[in-house]
């Protein structure tokens, strides 16, 4: 018995959910008394890869090779499933980000585990069971599942679970295994990332525009502020459906949901549709002319104000925030 | 070429989430069931990609028959007809199992699924069937195009896209942006009742999973409304109060 971690990484670094998911499954070790191993593919350094001792991997294993630099599903999940055998691990935890979305379920079949995906507490353990929560009906509410098959599959859902530091370190041995030429019926032919922007699923921060900035052309604002802040942005539907905003940037029930410290939304009214993708945001700050705005039902701050007016102001009381501090 | 659609039949967006039983059965009452919209999506590329080369569509549901009023909309949209295995949708293993069995009897070229159902939210199916049948899938496209015997998919990652090249058949999930959703029009809505709905049974699969309980957010506290003409007092907020900056 123990626990494997599967640590994605973007262009060769680790990222904050990473370290997230790496803290969380060696909680769920310490709670069963076994151990944690990580499992690394593609190009990462032999720095970056001892550094997720860290967060409590006490192992690691490095899967490095031309073929494997970029992610391949299928590839990906043969090795993950190899990896989880050799270890004799019945527990393998992942993130809910868009590979790990592909990975779960293929993992699932071949370690014939249930899968939890989008959980966001521990375990509980209780009564010999192996119960999670995790988001259902679009961020609306949490089910409750129990997994009852030997091996088991978790996947994280971004922002759930905070990062734990030690000052450990991991041993970090190379890992092989053959994989079938089928693996790789999927090929790659361009990777476009914006590696300036932050991404949404992930961020800490999201400043999100509605209907209410009235055109494409006012995005200038919400984007300065977003940078000022670090932060990602987003959008509600009808901006998305508009063409003011692309679709990778709608958040809510049939977008993205996110879970961030704080989310700031401009000139959104609030529909149940798009609370649905937004309401496990820790903050909840709300900017609409409407006073009556269902949003303000649910946001922790509030300024009734024209976003023309209120949103410039933010902006200039940011900076002086951020030059005295 | 033949497309298979998997469809799920979800709680409208509309509806308010609440629970019976002790918090541990979905309240069905008064909630209007749809179409998953992500599964739309699938089904309006489908229709796309199929129609210049009398191609077919098939839809497939696994539910009781209450699903059948969601499934005939799929064929008002366009689908050729319709498969239902009639059981509950237990898990996403289930439901992948039953709808791998049918495609190792009856195979397809492509087979589409939703991103995910917006009632669970597990992008689980498409990839448990792929691994079922041992062929690639690809959990959230946001662009799909037929080129000879393989497809070039838009994969959405994190702050980005990926471009891939994809041998057929396979599976994949598709996002807003595969195709705009299709209206259904008289005509479809007429032959919808005649096109076929076939019902088949479901097969016996060992469970892996099962939903105990649900649980709805706590509610937030009153919300804190600043003047409009104060707005360094929320920086000082978010700062000092809720300290996310």
């Amino acid at each position: 018995m123990s626990v494997l971690v599967y640590t994605e990484n973007a262009d060769g670094k680790f990222k904050k959910s990473t370290f997230e998911i790496v803290s969380y499954a060696r909680a769920i070790a310490t709670q069963l008394g076994t151990k944690l191993t990580a499992i690394s593919i593609g190009d990462v350094s032999a720095t970056e890869l001892a550094a997720l001792g860290k967060y409590g991997a006490e192992k690691v294993l490095n899967v490095s090779n031309d073929k494997l630099k970029n992610f391949i599903n299928q590839a990906y999940a043969s090795i993950i499933a190899d990896a989880a055998k050799k270890e004799n691990a019945d527990i393998v935890v992942l993130s809910n980000s868009f590979s790990g979305r592909g990975l779960a379920p293929r993992l699932g079949v071949k370690l014939e585990a249930g899968v939890a995906d989008g959980a966001v507490a521990l375990p509980n353990l209780s009564d010999g069971k192996f119960r999670i929560k995790k988001t259902a009906f679009s961020g609306k509410a949490f089910a409750i599942v129990e997994l009852t098959s030997a091996n088991k599959v978790i996947s994280l859902t971004p922002n759930a679970y905070k990062v734990v530091e030690t000052n450990a370190t991991a041993t970090v041995e190379d890992f092989a295994t053959e994989n079938k030429a089928t693996d790789f019926a999927a090929v790659i032919k361009d990777i476009v990332r914006a590696t300036d922007k932050v991404s949404l699923p992930d961020a800490d921060i999201v400043v999100s525009g509605g209907r209410g900035l009235k055109g494409p052309e006012n995005w200038g604002m919400v984007e300065e502020l977003a940078d000022l802040l670090g932060a990602a942005l987003a959008c509600s539907k009808p901006v998305s459906d508009a063409g003011w905003r692309s679709h990778s940037e709608h958040v809510g029930q049939t977008g993205i949901a996110i879970s961030p410290n704080l989310y700031i939304a401009i000139g959104i009214s609030g529909a149940i549709q798009h609370l649905a993708g937004v309401s496990s945001s820790k903050v909840i700050v709300v900017i609409n002319k409407d006073a009556e705005a269902p949003f303000f039902k649910v946001a922790d701050y509030g300024i009734v104000g024209d976003a023309f007016d209120v949103v410039p102001k933010l902006i200039t009381a940011i900076k002086q925030f951020k030059a005295s501090a | 070429m033949k497309i298979l659609v998997c469809i799920s039949n979800v709680p409208d967006t509309t509806t308010k989430i609440t629970f019976t039983d002790n918090n541990t059965q979905f309240n069905t009452s008064g909630v209007q069931f749809i179409l998953n919209p992500y599964d739309e999506i699938a089904l309006a590329r489908a229709i796309e990609l199929t129609e210049p080369n009398n191609g077919s569509v098939t839809v497939i549901n696994v539910g009781e028959v209450g699903t059948e009023p969601t499934i005939r909309k799929a064929l008002a949209i366009g689908a050729t007809d319709a498969v239902r295995v009639n059981a509950l949708p237990h898990d996403a293993w289930f439901v992948a199992y039953q709808i791998a069995q049918y495609i190792k009897a009856n195979p397809f070229d492509l087979i589409l699924t939703g991103r995910e159902s917006i009632d669970y939210n597990g992008s689980k199916v498409a990839g448990m069937i792929a691994e079922l049948l041992d062929i690639p899938s690809v959990s959230i496209i946001k662009k799909l195009d037929i080129d000879g015997n393989s497809a070039i998919v838009e994969r959405e990652i994190e702050g980005g896209k990926e471009v891939l090249t994809i041998p057929l058949p396979f599976v994949a999930g598709t996002a807003e942006g595969v195709a705009e959703v299709k209206i259904p029009n008289m005509r479809g809505i007429m032959s919808a009742r005649t096109k076929p709905l076939n019902v088949i049974e479901a097969i016996t699969v060992k469970t892996l999973s099962d939903v105990i309980s649900y649980e709805t957010p706590a509610p937030r506290g009153q919300v804190k409304l600043v003047p409009a003409d104060d707005v360094p007092q929320l920086v000082s907020l978010l700062h000092e109060e809720a300290r996310v900056i």
